[in-house]
């Protein structure tokens, strides 16, 4: 977390206020985004952050609430209820259909 | 014991996968190797490609997390995996797993259970290319019903 605290302005590193949040496969194409930054203030659920998603792209709401969305918080699957802090990668996926 | 993963556009050559699995390799007396290809899986619709896209940096965390869970389990002296990504035509090769082991049950067993566990843990995403329109390949219940043979 400390990583942030001498960010140049010019960089394109992200802000240690920020969440880098990554979204692929299907769920990537209907958001029309694959990646984004948000800013939170304080730590909060993967849950949490969906609604504060949601209420920003109120659009996106049937895509980011659909049951067999998974999720994975610096690269490693996670569970809704978990907490995400500044500096963190969070991804949003459907279920994966690789080999 | 090694592990090689490796997450690509390119194809690769079978023969030249399976002579690294062989070489300078005295202890093992088994080479297992599966190849996946892309076929016309879609009923009705004629796929004509598939494209791959994946989570760079999870994919090869997961693959190599695979890789060490199989060698957990059965003595795996060499595993190799390689997946690739991107535009994939009809026929063309989209993964390789090869292992090597002292017998050849540990081999195939470890090849098979790489296999299942890509299938319902790596990170990538497959669509299908049809002449006129795509679509995103939805999970197989089947694929996770073949997990449950290694959960035992």
């Amino acid at each position: 977390m400390a990583v942030g605290s001498e960010i140049n302005p010019n960089d394109a590193i992200p802000s240690a206020q920020n969440v880098e949040i990554l979204f692929f496969g299907q769920l990537k194409e209907r958001l029309k985004c694959s990646k984004l930054s948000l800013e939170i203030t304080q730590p909060l659920t993967i849950s949490e952050l969906k609604l504060r998603l949601v209420s920003q792209y109120p659009d996106w709401q049937p895509w980011l609430e659909e049951r067999e969305l998974l999720a994975a918080l610096n690269q490693t699957m996670s569970s809704s209820d978990e907490i995400v802090k500044a500096g963190d990668e969070l991804a949003f996926f459907p279920p994966v259909t690789g080999g | 014991m090694s592990i090689h993963i490796q997450v690509q556009t390119d194809d690769f050559n079978v023969g030249d996968e399976h002579n690294t699995l062989c070489s300078n390799n005295k202890s093992d007396g088994a080479v297992v190797t599966f190849t996946g290809l892309v076929r016309e899986f879609s009923s009705g619709d004629n796929v004509i490609a598939l494209e791959l896209e994946h989570y760079p940096g999870m994919t090869e965390q997961l693959l190599q997390s695979i890789a060490e869970q199989a060698q957990t389990r059965w003595q795996l002296a060499r595993i190799c995996i390689i997946h690739r990504v991107g535009y994939l035509a009809l026929g063309e090769q989209i993964v390789f797993v090869g292992v090597t082991s002292r017998h050849r049950q540990a081999a195939f067993e470890g090849a098979q259970f790489i296999m299942d566990y890509l299938k319902n843990h790596a990170t990538f995403w497959k669509k299908e290319h049809f002449k006129d329109s795509s679509n995103w390949v939805e999970f197989k219940q089947s694929d996770k019903q073949a997990m449950g043979r290694w959960e035992s």
